[in-house]
């Protein structure tokens, strides 16, 4: 009974009615960190890298283009969008089995942002202690400076993640001729609007709250897990039982464990959880508590990794699997690899003209008066190339056939879809079976002088005999 | 309630059951309550915008009922605005079409582009109950998707068709003609069907002269009575008899007899075909005008456009 009360006074549920204020300490996981969200600067300056006289990637959604480097996707090439969601989906999948949240602790915007809002408030205002201090101090000329100039500073970088956000729509270069003018349209300005508060409500104020009571993957991650997951975790067997460090103490005759309870891991937590209490929804894994335990054991004279990415079957003395017998790796490497050669096929793949081919369903044939039979299609020719393209269409059958309404080659406009029907008429006499298999091609020239062409298999339908 | 809080400095709300089961005073986060509050005035905003509240019956009489909401949205006016854009893209082409004849929005792709796509819906409304969804025809409605056309085919005797409405007529000849003279012309417009009008027998030949059918089908059986210099033809609607396709369904000797000895529209003959075409024009006003000459236009690049249009 009393091991239950013990834990009932442990059970302390994160609400947010207290702000976190982590301590920053140095250590091989915060440079770990740092570098990981320099990532996200790519986010900032992607928009202003050019290729070929153009925003390298651009997805410009008014005119249906999306463009990517030296290629342009279209909607209709959108099934590649599909894998690409495939792929992330199971990349986080892996990567949370073999390591657990490391997307949390170390990419996702939410904690990356959070960390660097934090980093400046700890500029502004100091320490955890003098932070706190300064949260319960009165109101004054000197806490209004700094306040405001926090929140100003937050609000700016609000600012610049929206901004940039839009300019990987907009373009940067008319995103910074228009906005400040009011050129752009409301939809740049609402999602700016949009960014900028809910970067500043997110990263400034619900921090760690987002983690623990909005965020879906959180959870889903939590799934993921198994006792061969690679986590910080506190050594139990070494650390317990923990006891402050005693003055004139000899290290042999000690009868505590490797923890002094100094209680810096706590200390530096971004979601203010006990890692010493076990792997917790609270947990991003960021591994701050590492750098801060290694430190302490350094003064203290006692091993490192008392804190230390490990698995539960490691911390219990069990076998340790190797990576490459866990089926988990392989089900999720197979997957990836199937995604990943999806996309890389549909962008090798991607033609500069593409053709749809539908039969006319009514009628299905027409008897025409010399006793021929005619069947209609209507094609759709897409060209997916930056020019108008003249397009000539041609059909092949195992039979003689009469090819109408393709006798100039057609104009298809750039980016678009171009209907054209045509017949095709075959002599009774040398039509063999209700069905025949017949070819269409579309052929063009390219500016460049390149043939390119496009073929679509569709069937010519007659009466039965 | 007790008279004093036997647990003092607990935070409970002093109130108390069987002397020490109590009431703590857990109140939720604070950002829980600011999102409670924010939705509470987002709701009475809303409120206060839009329509919402389902009250004041008794001005029910007057489409009331409900709160209007200052800004006077209603989704028939967000409705309506959507069409007044959709007629905003369609008054381009529409314009260009009023001034333009069916051969010169046959020239434009665009515009026939968007012509058979609007087409599609009046030929739906008023041409598919009889001729089919894509002019494939029915039993006694001739096909549309066919070179075959007893009127012209020709974008002017299309619209000429659509305007004024067609009335074939033949003569039932089952008093005029034995049941062998029958039978040897239903077998010979047969033969002429099946061989492109070079088979035909002598016999039915000499029938098809001597019994008048020449004044309509033409003397090549064909249905063409005259050839103008320009190129068009002359007809009174009779089916060209030398070709593969049978006006009547299901066709073969069978329906050339009945149609031979019942005619066509005679009205005293009781199994005559009926073969009546209404006039969608102005003009004869027999069905109040139900198409603009303008929509018949278009139906007529349509019609055109399913398959045999010359």
């Amino acid at each position: 009974m009393d091991e239950l009360y013990a834990e009932a006074h442990h059970w302390e549920v994160n609400t947010g009615g207290e702000t976190i204020h982590a301590k920053r300490m140095p250590g091989k996981w915060r440079r770990i960190k740092w570098l990981a969200a320099s990532v996200w600067l790519i986010f900032f300056l992607g928009p202003y890298v050019q290729w070929n006289g153009r925003q390298a990637v651009l997805f410009d959604i008014p005119n249906r283009q999306y463009h990517l480097f030296g290629v342009t996707v279209l909607p209709q090439d959108f099934w590649m969008l599909s894998l690409l969601l495939l792929f992330f989906a199971i990349l986080l999948a892996v990567a949370t089995a073999l390591a657990g949240r490391v997307y949390c602790g170390y990419f996702c915007f939410q904690t990356v942002w959070t960390d660097v809002f934090t980093w400046i408030e700890e500029r502004l205002e100091g320490s955890p202690p003098q932070r706190r201090k300064l949260d319960k101090a009165p109101v004054d000329a000197r806490k209004l400076r700094i306040k405001v100039l926090k929140h100003a500073i937050w609000l700016v970088i609000g600012f610049l993640t929206g901004f940039s956000f839009v300019a990987w729509f907009y373009g940067a270069g008319p995103l910074w001729r228009d906005f400040f003018v009011g050129g752009a349209n409301a939809a740049v300005y609402a999602s700016v609007a949009l960014f900028t508060f809910g970067t500043y409500l997110l990263a400034g104020w619900l921090r760690e709250q987002v983690c623990f009571w909005l965020c879906p993957y959180a959870r889903i991650q939590g799934v993921m897990l198994d006792k061969s997951t690679v986590v910080p975790a506190y050594d139990v067997t070494r650390g317990e039982p923990r006891g402050r460090v005693k003055k004139g103490e000899i290290e042999e005759t000690r009868t505590t464990g490797d923890c002094v309870d100094c209680n810096q891991c706590v200390a530096v937590c971004p979601t203010g959880v006990d890692i010493r209490n076990g792997q917790q929804e609270g947990c991003i894994t960021c591994g701050l508590c590492i750098d801060a335990c290694n430190a302490v054991m350094d003064k203290v004279g006692r091993p490192r990794g008392l804190i230390r990415y490990a698995s539960l079957d490691e911390l219990e003395g069990e076998s340790v699997k190797p990576m490459l017998l866990r089926p988990r790796v392989w089900v999720y490497t197979a997957i990836l690899a199937l995604a990943l050669s999806g996309i890389i096929y549909g962008l090798s793949t991607l033609a500069a003209i593409e053709l749809k081919v539908l039969h006319e369903r009514a009628p299905l044939y027409v008897q025409l008066s010399d006793g021929s039979i005619q069947n209609k299609y209507t094609l759709k020719i897409l060209n997916k190339s930056e020019t108008d393209l003249k397009v000539g269409i041609s059909a092949e059958a195992p039979v003689p056939l009469t090819l109408m309404g393709a006798e100039e080659p057609i104009a298809v406009k750039h980016g678009e879809v171009t209907p054209a029907i045509v017949f095709i008429k075959i002599g009774r006499s040398d039509l063999d079976g209700e069905r025949l298999p017949v070819t269409f091609v579309a052929t063009t020239q390219l500016p460049d002088g390149t043939q390119v062409s496009a073929e679509r298999e569709n069937a010519f339908f007659g009466p039965s005999r | 309630m007790a008279e004093h809080n036997p647990f003092p400095g607990e935070n409970n709300t002093g109130h108390f059951w069987d002397d020490n089961i109590r009431e703590l005073n857990n109140p939720p986060p604070q950002w829980w309550m600011i999102a409670l509050w924010a939705s509470l005035a987002w709701f009475i905003l809303y409120g206060i915008l839009y329509p919402m509240f389902p009250v004041l019956p008794w001005q029910s009489q007057e489409g009331g009922g409900f709160t209007k909401g200052i800004l006077g949205w209603s989704s028939i006016k967000e409705y309506e605005q959507g069409v007044e854009q959709v007629e905003e893209v369609r008054a381009q082409y529409e314009d260009q079409i009023a001034g333009m004849s069916a051969e010169e929005i046959l020239d434009d792709p665009g515009l026939t582009q968007y012509t058979l796509a609007s087409a599609k819906v009046l030929f739906g409304d008023y041409c598919s109950a009889c001729h089919g969804s894509g002019g494939q025809g029915n039993p006694g409605y001739p096909v549309l998707a066919d070179d075959n056309w007893l009127y012209g085919g020709s974008l002017a005797k299309i619209q000429e068709s659509i305007t004024n409405g067609r009335k074939g007529a033949m003569t039932a000849h089952k008093d005029i003609l034995t049941e062998a003279e029958a039978d040897t012309l239903a077998n010979w417009v047969v033969e002429m069907g099946e061989t492109q009008g070079e088979g035909g027998s002598e016999a039915g030949w000499k029938l098809y002269n001597e019994k008048g059918c020449n004044a309509c089908h033409g003397a090549e059986a064909n249905g063409v009575l005259a050839e103008l210099p320009d190129g068009s033809i002359v007809t009174v609607g009779a089916a060209n008899l030398r070709d593969s396709i049978w006006r009547f369904r299901p066709g073969g000797y069978e329906s050339a007899k009945h149609t031979i000895l019942y005619g066509v529209n005679q009205p005293a003959v009781e199994q005559t075909r009926d073969a009546v075409m209404p006039a969608f024009g102005d003009a004869a006003g027999s069905l109040d005008g139900k198409l603009e000459p303008d929509q018949i236009k278009k139906l007529a690049v349509y019609v055109h456009s399913l398959g045999g249009g010359q």
